[in-house]
């Protein structure tokens, strides 16, 4: 055998020196067994349509983001099918670290001002503790400050708390799902026949069309509150990423977009035509360098 | 079997390395670095390799980080950029730095190009110090950016390679 190869290293040096050639990339791949951390994204926006996603931003990235509702499809020609009407919330989200993002936003509905803190507590992975999913808590206070003179307001009538715990798996490289178990406590609620506290488990995903859109969908049942008056939200959107901009279109039940409001409290229901026509664009700013 | 043998008489491996590619382009430079890289050089046959993890390379702009993975470089399907080939031209007795030629495949986002590159080599008494600098062109490895993304990318980047590399112990 030995012969062999001596006799066939002679007529065909070439072959063997691309032999050997492999061979030293096959041990460096073999020695390469160092832990990449995945930087591929779960969902292309840090919103999905009206809920947040698990997305953060890493340290440093400060996210701007205008949103807008119109108002009801339903309304016919006189109201410009409810462009005539629009609800919109300006908003920051600043990552301070990569695991912690806070932000706080403006909701021409009811006048409402928000702040939230959202922490990354895992992230898929496909290190040694193969995470399967990633988990992110979400806290959000709001504030309504609509003028009520019918009523005795003070502070602590006008706030509203929501607790929510973002589980989501990207499934492939296209696919990505989301639950979001739900609690949110308002203060003071419209009448006696509400309750002030209320659970909801949310669901959302988002699937790849192109390398720069993506579909997506985000619905809210709410478990404990049967009032109704009030629906489910239901949401249909496309996400159309630019570099730094993500433009997000979608058509929704749900006129207020901060979850103390579009969970409990939506009015429209969808199959009556009480679609809203929406958008969210964010711009994303890098103020400190990321490495 | 014959190369690894040569490879414990006159084999070197990556002590440290830095690879960093630059795009300059009217609207912003874009600039990135990879110090995970590792290579084999073999010092009597003059065969090497090289391997570059995508992942490995660090942006200034986190985002850009990720679109690079994601939609230029697509690192979930290509993780890996390698160069393997021959140096020609080097002699390891010279003291100071020498000009070799590199001959060979280098591969990325799963397309082979077998290039020429101009480097320069210096061999010291326990390690070697390599250092090169070329252009690589997107259209040569189907890499395209999407037409949506705002981000001015130059079609060809310039790569710069530095390595180190130490005398493997047996």
């Amino acid at each position: 055998m030995d012969k062999f190869l001596i006799i066939f290293s002679l007529f065909f040096p070439f072959l063997l020196s691309v032999q050997a050639q492999e061979n030293l990339l096959d041990q460096l791949k073999k020695e390469n067994n160092t832990e990449w951390t995945p930087s591929s994204s779960t969902f292309k926006a840090i919103r999905l349509i009206n809920g947040h996603t698990v997305e953060t931003r890493k340290k440093g990235n400060l996210e701007f983001l205008i949103s807008h509702r119109f108002g009801r499809i339903n309304t016919g020609a006189y109201e410009f099918f409810g462009m005539d009407e629009a609800n919109m919330r300006l908003g920051l989200d600043y990552s301070i670290v990569d695991w912690l993002t806070i932000g706080a936003g403006r909701s021409s509905f009811r006048k409402t001002y928000d702040g939230f803190f959202k922490i990354n507590l895992y992230r898929q992975n496909q290190n040694k503790s193969r995470m399967p999913i990633s988990i992110v808590w979400l806290s959000n206070t709001a504030i309504n400050t609509l003028k009520r003179p019918e009523l005795p307001m003070n502070f602590q009538r006008r706030l509203s708390f929501t607790h929510q715990v973002l589980l989501a798996r990207k499934l492939n490289h296209k696919a990505s799902v989301q639950l979001m178990p739900t609690y949110i406590h308002r203060n003071l609620v419209q009448g006696r026949e509400e309750n002030n506290d209320l659970f909801a488990l949310g669901a959302g995903l988002s699937y790849e069309i192109t390398k720069s859109m993506h579909l997506t969908m985000e619905s809210y049942h709410r478990l404990s509150d049967h009032n109704k008056n009030y629906s489910n939200p239901l949401s249909l959107g496309v996400d159309i990423e630019t570099g730094g901009h993500v433009f997000q279109l979608h058509i929704t039940n749900a006129q207020e977009m901060t979850e103390t409001g579009f969970i409990p409290a939506t009015t429209g229901d969808i199959f009556n035509g009480d679609i809203h026509f929406g958008f969210n664009i964010t711009r994303n700013f890098q103020l400190t360098k990321a490495n | 079997m014959l190369s690894l043998g040569n490879l414990n008489a006159q084999g070197y491996k990556t002590i440290e390395g830095k690879v960093t590619f630059f795009s300059s382009a009217p609207v912003e430079d874009i600039k990135a670095e990879n110090y995970d890289v590792s290579g084999l050089f073999n010092a009597q046959t003059g065969s090497f390799a090289f391997l570059v993890p995508i992942n490995g390379f660090r942006f200034a702009k986190s985002l850009m980080q990720e679109h690079f993975n994601e939609k230029f470089l697509e690192s979930h399907k290509f993780p890996e950029a390698t160069f393997e080939g021959e140096l020609i031209g080097f002699n390891t007795s010279k003291a100071g730095t020498q000009i070799v030629q590199a001959k060979g495949n280098f591969t990325i986002h799963g397309l082979t190009v077998n290039t020429y590159i101009s480097g320069n080599i210096e061999f010291q008494e326990d390690q070697i110090l390599m250092e090169a600098i070329f252009p690589v062109k997107l259209v040569d490895h189907a890499i395209q950016i999407p037409k949506v993304l705002f981000y001015n990318i130059a079609e060809e980047v310039e790569v710069t390679v530095k390595f180190v590399l130490k005398k493997i112990e047996k």
